[in-house]
This record gives C-alpha cells, structure tokens and sequence, in this order.
C-alpha cells in the first residue's frame, strides 16, 4: 500500500495537498470557474484551438536518428509507412556540440546517440523521398541549431519549397542546456544572442517555421517538480521574447511561432492539470505582460508525452504500459504534438519493434479509445479544475521567486537552478531507494530473475564512423572552396560586427561549409562556455 | 591509509555525454558520506581525466556514462592511468552500461562497475571497503 496514502495525507509533487474529496466549494475557494472560458478563446485553459482534435489529432513524432544520414532515412520512411504524421530528428553528440565527424574529440561518439551531420549533404540524404508539405521535421538541436536551421531550410529551398510557406521546429533552447542535456557550445549571453538571431530570422525569411520549442521537459528529468518545469520554462522563453523585443519586434511578429516541449512522468491528475494551468498562464503572460494581441501569440503550444525520468530500468516491458499512461496524459491535457518514450530507452537506441508499440499506443487513442472525439473531457471536474487553479498559482509563485532572486539568465549563469534542482533529484533517488516513493519494479514487486527481460541492443559500428568521415572528406573536395572560404569569414564578421549571423550561415551552408567550421568560426568570436561547478 | 586522510575522488564525466543527473546524486551521495569529491563537469577527454585524476591527488577514480561511449573511451583512459601511476587507485564506472559490458570494464581495471539501478549505499559502501 501507498505509505503516503497510510499516513493519511496525499501531497503531490509540486506540493499542493489533495483531499480525498473535491465539491463545487473548492472549485469556488480556488479561484472558481472563471479563468477557464472555451477552447479556442482566451485564456486557452481547455485547447487553443475550437475543436481541438476533432479538427485534427495530435501529430506523432517519435524520436529517431542514429547512425548516418542514409541510415536514418531509411527508418524515417519505416515510420511514416506505419502511420507518423511528422519527424523528429535525434542528431549524435558530435553535431549536437558542433564537433565534425572527424575531430578527435567525436572519436566513438559518431552517429552513437543519434545521426551525425556534417553538412547540407547530410540533410539532403536523411530527407531524401520525404515530401515535407506532408511530414513536418522537428530538430531536436540546440547549441548547434543556427547551421542546422540554416541547413533545414537550404534543403527544402533546393528542393523546390518556398521558405515562406516551409514548417517545422527547432529545439533550439539552449538555456535548458545549461541546466539539463549539456550540450551547450558557448557562454550563456552570446548563446541567447544566437537564439535571438535565429528567431528574428525566421520572424522574416520563413514565418511558418517555428525556430524555437522552449523545454521543461529536460529541466523535469534534471530534477525539477512539475510546477518548477513550467515555471522555469516560462522564465526561459519571456528571455527569449526579450532578447527579440530589444531588436525592435513587435511581440505579435514572433510570438505565435514559440512552441513549448514538456514532460509528462507523474501522477496523472498533476500531469493533466498542469498544462491546463499553464495555458491559461502563458496566455496571461503574453497578453498582460507582453501586449500581445494576435492570439497565435498566446497559445502555448506543444510536444508532449515523453517522460524518460519516469520509464524503469527495472522490468522494462512495463515501460509499454506507462507510456500508455503517458500518451492519455498528453491526450487529455490537449498536447499539439506526441512522442512517446520507447520502452527499451533506459537500455539502448529503440528498435524498430518498439518503435510501433509506441506508435500504435498513439492511434489506439484517436482510433480506438475515442480521445479525439471531444475537447477538454476532464473539464468542469471539481477536482481537475480545483487543481487547474492550485497548479497556476503555484506556477506563478515559482516565476515570482526567479525575478525576485534576479531573473533566470542569472541564475542560470550562476549555476543556482542547476544546484535547486539536482539537490531535488537527490531527495528524489533517495526515496526511491528508501521505497518512501512508490516505485513500482523497483522498491516494490522487484522480480528476482531479472535475467528474463530480454532487450535487443542496437548495434554500434565503427563502420558507419568511416563511411561518415569519408563522405565528410568528400564533399570537403568537392565543394566550391574559395566560395565556403568567404562564406566562413562573413559569418566570423558578423559575429563580430553583432550582426545578426544567420543570413551568414546560410550561405555557409549553401556552401557546403561544416557543422564544425561555423561552429569555429564563432566560438572564435563569443569563446566557449566554462560550466559553473556548484552543489 | 592514513586515518586522518579523508577518502579523496575525482568524479568525471567522460566524452560529450551531457546527461549528469546520475552524476550529481553520486557525488551528493558521496559527500554525504564524508569524501572529498572532485567534480569535473561535463566533456572530459581521457588525458583530462588522467591529469585531473593524478593532481587532485585522489583514492577513487570514478565515470559516469550514459550516452553508450564507455568502452572505447575506458580502452584509451586505462594506458593514460597507468602511465600517471594511478593503477593502485579504486576505478569505478557507473551509469547506462548494458550487461554485456560488465566484464571487459572489469578487465579494463574498472573493480567497481554500477550500472542503472544501483543503490547509492551499496555505491558508498564498496568505495569504503576497497580503498586500502
């Protein structure tokens, strides 16, 4: 039995007391029912849009990449086969920290953790046969997301697409590197800089691409509660819309292509109502704080329906069963996007297998289970819209507490939310270990024979490092030289003169420059960040 | 050893895995437990590794690995450790290491091997018993 249930007092994770009962009367001492209006309409607490998935069910978007580009194509083409609606890149540790394939340092990192891109010849084989009106991309990239934008948009242009009407999503959030993930490059401000550039850049050249997806899912997974996940991400995203607005923006020519990307481990009804809280807060925000008037601007958009920090090491095949759990979260909180965790993740790079199990959970709920039937199912319970309300407050308490203590670039640069939150994750492991958390396989019902969980590792190939690394050699001397030459230069001027660099790294990449090579020439400029050791 | 000395460790994060979550409860747990521990950050190369190891002057040498690196980076820190001398210390490896690994850690020098799921306790409690 659930200890905290026999101590008789259930408090959840962000720290909000639940009763064993709910009536209308909470609802009304919460803040009642007024915050909540209709989907579609502000504050968005119940959906963005009117008919939500009645209109069109969430895109699914697993994440995938390993290997090489030509690799990786092949099983981007097995999913969408099987019924995914977008793409979601996962890109080695050597792309991701702007490392080419062929610098010591990438040595056994190739294509490892995902696929390894050196340049526009890479993007062109991974999307090849892709029809990208139809499947939109997401690139999970950070540190070295202006060449891999950049990269993006090449290809499509190349391919025919009119950059104006292109889609797709950037991670692109690299404050959260700093606090979870760790793949930052540069020191914190120039790093916004970047961002900022790319946003403003896409703000004019490809307003349909949204080059930013704000995460609090890695902040969660670093050891954050729920509500800090939030908070902070907010936090993290009005940087963003600052660092844009002091170019002379208006909120509204950016604001709707921000999107958000969350985890959803935890209990259920904390889950849910977190993002229904958080709705109504971004939409506040962006109206109240930030004058917003188009109400794209307002909408908190987003991924959600990962949780590795929930998934077990321990009986893995139960991991299927959470990831359930997860996906009717993500359906009932009213998520753009879903991509769930592959029950194998605590082990190695999902097989194909997995990958379907976690794809048909997905069209089991809009197909079978009827979750895209109706908007906001959950709504008007008295328990889920007390919640809703409890979970705002606590939401803005934490935002509150960030400005008070100088705001979230500081305590980032500092090391201070790295240190909250791996304090917390510390707590957490050890009542996991004392059994204080419920963990189910691993502090209760532990199988003895753990011998029979039988996962099939994906295998790791030097090979394939070759083949990247002469590929890499190839179009090193094939390419117009003088041309990627002064190409790399203007992008190293514009770092310096503070343009905005991305028109730059376009034509780098046009020109067939590197992943590394940018990522030179700009560190050359903004210098390589030191991280802050603190506990 | 010398009773008044502390146990003294070098905790590292080797290659350009970013995942230190499991890192920083180690070393909470470890500090709480009375060591001295060095905590390196992220992207360490072997030779850093090595050379942070051999001037901190440590008793345990301990990775933390999650993103599947650790054999080949384990093959080229084991002739870095023993050129500084290092091979009487305690080397310790925890983290994402499938089962199939176990023995060639071990092989390589790596007495202690920790995979997911380990407790922290049993951590602490094995560095205790085999730092002479």
């Amino acid at each position: 039995m659930n200890d905290r249930l026999k101590s008789g007092q259930v408090v959840n994770e962000s720290g909000i007391e639940i009763k064993p009962l709910y009536t209308a009367e909470d609802v009304e001492a919460s803040g009642g029912f007024g915050f909540i209006g209709k989907p579609g309409e502000y504050p968005f607490v119940r959906g963005i849009h009117p008919l939500m998935y009645r209109h069109r069910p969430f895109t699914m978007r697993q994440y995938t990449g390993f290997g090489n580009p030509v690799q990786t194509n092949q099983r981007f083409k097995y999913l969408i086969a099987n019924g995914q609606t977008g793409l979601n890149v996962a890109f080695d540790l050597p792309t991701q920290i702007g490392l080419d394939s062929d610098e010591p340092l990438a040595w056994g990192e190739v294509g490892r953790v995902g696929m390894a891109v050196d340049s526009l010849r890479d993007f062109e084989i991974a999307f090849d046969g892709i029809n990208l009106d139809k499947i939109t991309v997401s690139l999970t990239i950070n540190g070295a997301a202006p060449q891999l934008i950049a990269m993006f948009l090449a290809m499509g242009e190349k391919r025919g697409y009119d950059p104006k009407k292109l889609r797709g999503t950037a991670q692109n959030d690299i404050l959260k590197e700093f606090i979870g993930r760790g793949t930052w490059i540069y020191p914190v401000e120039p790093s916004i800089k970047l961002v900022g550039d790319t946003i403003e850049f896409c703000a004019k050249e490809a307003p349909k691409y949204s080059p930013v997806s704000v995460c609090g899912y890695h902040i969660r997974e670093s050891g954050a509660n729920p509500a800090q996940e939030m908070a902070y991400a907010f936090c993290i995203a009005k940087a963003y819309a600052d660092e844009v607005l002091a170019r002379g923006l208006d909120i509204d020519e950016f604001a709707g292509r921000l999107s958000f990307n969350f985890n959803i481990f935890g209990n259920i009804f904390e889950q849910v109502c977190k993002f229904r809280a958080a709705r109504g807060l971004w939409a506040k925000i962006m109206r109240e704080q930030y004058g917003a008037k188009s109400p794209g601007s307002m909408w908190m958009r987003m991924i959600a329906g990962g949780g590795g920090g929930g998934l077990t090491f321990e009986q893995p095949e139960v991991n299927i069963v959470r990831g359930a759990y997860y996906a009717l979260i993500s359906a009932l909180a009213g998520a753009q996007t879903m991509a769930l965790c592959c029950y194998d993740e605590a082990y190695t790079i999902p097989s194909e297998y997995a990958q379907r199990i976690s794809l048909r959970t997905m069209q089991l709920l809009t197909e079978e289970m009827g979750l895209a039937d109706t908007v906001d199912p959950l709504a008007g319970s008295y328990y889920v819209e007390t919640l809703t309300n409890d979970m705002r407050r606590r939401m803005e308490e934490v935002m509150a507490e960030v400005d008070r203590q100088g705001g979230i670039v500081k305590l980032v640069a500092e090391g201070a939310i790295q240190s909250q939150v791996s304090a917390q994750a510390y707590r957490m492991q050890r009542d996991i270990e004392s059994g204080a958390f419920p963990k189910v396989g691993v502090n209760r019902y532990r199988s003895e024979d753990e011998e029979e969980h039988e996962v099939k590792m994906h295998p790791y190939s030097e090979e394939d490092t070759r083949m990247q690394v002469e590929s890499l050699n190839r179009v090193r001397a094939e390419r117009d030289a003088a041309r990627a030459e002064a190409a790399l230069a203007r992008v190293g001027e514009d770092a310096r003169t503070g343009a905005n660099v991305m028109p730059a790294i376009m034509e780098a990449v046009k020109a067939y420059a590197t992943v590394g090579e940018i990522t030179q020439e700009l560190a050359g400029v903004y210098g390589r960040y030191r991280e802050p050791i603190r506990f | 050893m010398n009773a008044q000395r502390r146990i003294r460790i070098v905790v590292a994060k080797p290659g350009l895995d970013g995942h230190d979550v499991g890192a920083k409860v180690v070393v909470r747990a470890l500090m709480d437990a009375g060591f001295e521990v060095i905590y390196t950050g992220l992207r360490q190369p072997p030779e850093a590794v090595a050379r942070i190891a051999l001037e901190e002057d440590v008793d345990v040498i301990a990775l933390s690995s999650m993103a599947g690196s650790h054999l080949p980076f384990c093959q080229r820190l084991k002739p870095l450790l023993e050129e500084a001398g290092l091979t009487d210390k305690l080397w310790v490896i925890g983290g994402n290491l499938p089962r199939q690994d176990h023995d060639a850690l071990r092989a390589l020098g790596f007495k202690g091997v920790f995979p997911t799921g380990s407790k922290l306790d049993d951590i602490v409690g094995f560095i205790r018993e085999n730092v002479a």
